[in-house]
């Protein structure tokens, strides 16, 4: 594998990870990870319209007038949402009725329109393909990190298995409730960024 | 009163932002001065009071099953269900229409465009108005419930994007930690907003 390839294929996961450095796509990254589930189904479906959007586009680029790219991504990119959501919703329905709206709102995700910008506007469809998969996983990883404290710590559970007893049920555990409420999406967010960047200096912000 | 308690919900209890995490990217990437927050922030109440009803009016009248009944008569349209194309129909009405909305502030008050221009193009992809439009589909608003909710959900933006900004402006006096700068900072910021929002939520209405 040579370096750049590498490079598309490493970096999103964490020196340029889409949410913790990028700020994009942070919307369906707190509201749908109060359990790992529909945060793994998230992550697959984002995963399923990243590539396929960038490699599409990607291919579609030299054709594309500049004045109207915007609309003909937005058309592709929510055809593809389509796609994904009639599939949940034959395949996966509890999880389709859990994620509501929010595979629907993939296309605003900033992720899939900033990496149709920023990368597949610019590159052939191969690297855009990989350049679409290594931010779907940088996505993912975050996601499914948010989560698994989430429903650990607000309920005690992991992919619906019990891990810690809970009290009403006889054991120890005391669920924080806070974990399963909004605010604590912002501060699991909040702790990982702080971590990830006194691990590397270089990320910080001078403000 | 229904339409007040309506407005009250989505702008307090159920804020777009704070509680569904809508139109979170532009929320945190703007919010640095109080004076640009306050311009995309009533950017984003025109355009969800504009969009929310258009698309009710789209849904209701031609998306939703047997809503096409007017057109093609009752029996027929009871087979239709075109349902399906919400997502592509909603984005298609709100990047056209925030498009001519900019064309016309353009030409007919040239002041608020200085002031609005740059956050325009950039609210076509703020998930806060698309997600309003679904959730109106959702809740099966009608049109008038469609134009308060709108309002309501745009009003409750603004004001969680102004004090955030608020805050951010006082931060700099502050001395946080080097790792916490920036992103990490107004993370927790806005976790303490959403805790303050939440006492809301105990308000019967």
């Amino acid at each position: 594998m040579d370096k750049a390839t590498k490079a598309t294929l490493v970096d999103p996961l964490f020196d340029k990870n889409p949410i913790t450095l990028q700020v994009l796509g942070i919307c369906s990254a707190l509201a749908v990870t109060t359990k790992l589930e529909t945060a793994l189904v998230m992550s697959a479906a984002l995963t399923f319209v990243l590539v396929c959007s960038n490699t599409i586009i990607s291919a579609l680029r030299n054709k594309i007038p500049g004045s109207i790219r915007i609309i003909t991504q937005l058309a592709i990119i929510a055809t593809l949402v389509i796609v994904a959501d009639q599939f949940l919703k034959a395949y996966l329905f509890e999880t389709s009725k859990a994620l509501a709206v929010f595979v629907g709102l993939i296309i605003t995700n900033c992720i899939v329109m900033g990496r149709a910008e920023a990368f597949a506007m610019a590159n052939p469809p191969g690297p855009s393909a990989l350049d679409g998969f290594a931010n779907a996983m940088g996505y993912s990883v975050v996601l499914i990190y948010v989560a698994l404290f989430r429903e650990l710590l607000g309920s005690g559970k992991v992919l619906g298995h019990e891990v810690f007893a809970q009290v009403s049920d006889g054991g120890w555990y005391v669920p924080n409730g806070l974990m399963v409420l909004s605010p604590g999406a912002f501060f699991l967010i909040g702790l990982l960024i702080w971590v990830q960047r006194s691990l590397t200096p270089a990320l910080q912000e001078a403000e | 009163m229904d339409y007040v308690n309506l407005a009250l919900k989505a702008i307090f209890v159920e804020n777009i932002a704070l509680a569904y995490f809508l139109g979170m990217c532009s929320f945190l990437a703007v919010s640095k001065k109080v004076d640009t927050a306050m311009g995309l922030g009533l950017a984003v109440i025109f355009v969800l009071t504009i969009t929310t009803p258009l698309n009710a009016l789209i849904n209701n009248y031609i998306l939703k099953e047997g809503a096409l009944a007017w057109a093609i008569g009752a029996e027929k349209a009871g087979e239709t269900d075109l349902s399906f194309l919400t997502f592509i129909t909603f984005i298609a009405t709100i990047a056209a229409l925030v498009q001519i909305v900019e064309m016309a502030i353009d030409k007919f008050a040239p002041a608020l465009y200085t002031a609005l221009g740059v956050f325009l193009p950039l609210i076509a992809v703020n998930c806060a108005i698309l997600g309003s439009s679904f959730f109106m589909v959702e809740r099966e608003y009608n049109v008038t419930e469609a134009t308060v909710f709108g309002f309501g959900s745009g009003v409750g933006f603004w004001l969680a994007m102004v004090a955030l900004a608020a805050i951010r402006e006082r931060l700099k006096y502050s001395n946080v930690p080097p790792g916490l700068r920036g992103l990490g900072i107004t993370f927790m910021i806005t976790g303490l907003m959403a805790m303050g929002f939440m006492i809301f939520g105990g308000i019967q209405l």
